[in-house]
């Protein structure tokens, strides 16, 4: 079985621009954005990481440059290991990435949610739309500007837009956020109303 | 051979061949006895209502057991999950498409009001898109709450003014 350290020199050896990242369990890597296909097709046939477990990405939220990381997380089939590969997008305000359906077929939708959720575009992508919310939403929800209650807006369906007259609205929000909080009990932890000062009748305190 | 007793059975010559009633209670009889659902299985509430469609609730024996998957033969539309917003157009379509006389029961806790989804992604309250006639707790629900709910609805259905209704109609 290949060992954390043996993965990690033959990395830097090979990719002089990838940096070891700080991580808790597997072996992880900074690439830039142009290597990171390189270096995930080395990983796969010289390294044996045969199998794409996650693409996803991380907003560090609008003050922050660079913005956006897009994420890979590789496994071996044959060491049973980890890998975990790190990109961070050249633009901050049209985040793009190379796509790794060239690599995994099975990157096609990790690669569309990541876009529906993040608005990350990755070029060279056969079919990117959106995948989870309908193909008209105007928002990223899971950037960090984004509030968790939603933004109103339409439907997807004009039809029934006009025959419901209502179409999306923010979700109350009242004593909420509705999460769960880490380090308590389970009984405590478990997601509800936390600050009940404020409700749909009293305003939130500033 | 054997005859029934004719003094403990149906006389006809006593009786007659009429049987008198209204006109309202002998539709909503109809329709109390024959509720037709259009299960809108949505999560994990569709689970318990196949529990209640199962031989241990059997919703047969409340005249629901025909599980329609075509609105079009469906008279009560049980919306079984959370609603996102991008199958609420689709839930208001397909109850759009249902014939009168049409009732909905909001199952659980998500179709009822959103439950424990508050968030830009879900619909809060199926009754935002469709009218609800019957509300059920729970996440989910017991298959009990939701024949309790089903005998809400008859007991509901049973007091309409069907014949006035059909005839402004």
């Amino acid at each position: 079985m290949t060992t954390d350290v043996e993965i990690t020199t033959a990395v830097s050896q090979q990719f002089p621009s990838a940096t070891p990242r700080a991580s808790l369990d597997c072996p992880a890597f900074n690439v830039p954005a142009a290597e990171a296909i390189a270096l995930l097709q080395n990983l796969r046939d010289a390294q044996g990481y045969d199998f794409l477990m996650d693409v996803t990405a991380i907003d560090w939220s609008a003050e922050k440059s660079p913005r956006f990381t897009v994420v890979w997380h590789l496994y071996s089939s044959t060491k049973h290991t980890y890998v975990r590969v790190a990109a961070d997008c050249p633009s901050d305000t049209d985040p793009t990435m190379p796509t790794a359906t060239g690599l995994w077929a099975g990157a096609n939708w990790h690669e569309r949610e990541t876009y529906d959720m993040l608005g990350i575009k990755f070029t060279g992508h056969p079919d990117l739309r959106r995948i989870l919310m309908w193909d008209a939403y105007p928002y990223f929800p899971l950037r960090k500007d984004f509030p968790l209650a939603g933004l109103p807006t339409e439907l997807s369906d004009p039809e029934i837009t006009e025959e419901i007259k209502t179409g999306v609205i923010s979700a109350p929000m009242a004593g909420g956020p509705f999460v769960a909080t880490p380090g308590e009990p389970m009984s405590e932890a478990e997601p509800r109303a936390k600050d009940e000062a404020w409700n749909e009748k009293n305003e939130k305190p500033e | 051979m054997v005859n029934a007793n004719p003094e403990l059975t149906y006389n006809s010559k006593i009786e007659g061949d009429i049987v008198v009633t209204k006109v309202d209670a002998a539709i909503n009889w109809v329709r109390n006895n024959s509720m037709w659902p259009m299960p809108m299985g949505l999560a994990c509430c569709a689970i318990e209502l196949m529990a209640v469609a199962a031989s241990r609730f059997d919703i047969a024996r409340f005249g629901a057991e025909v599980m329609r998957f075509s609105p079009r033969q469906a008279d009560c539309m049980i919306v079984a999950g959370t609603v996102t917003y991008k199958m609420a157009p689709v839930v208001r379509r397909i109850y759009d498409q249902m014939a009168e006389p049409k009732w909905v029961i909001a199952m659980g806790a998500c179709a009822s009001s959103g439950g424990m989804y508050r968030s830009y992604a879900t619909l809060q309250g199926v009754d935002r898109i469709v009218p609800v006639d019957v509300y059920v707790s729970g996440c989910p629900p017991r298959p009990e709450a939701l024949l309790d709910a089903l005998m809400k609805l008859q007991a509901k259905v049973k007091k309409e003014r069907s014949l006035s209704k059909l005839l402004s109609a």
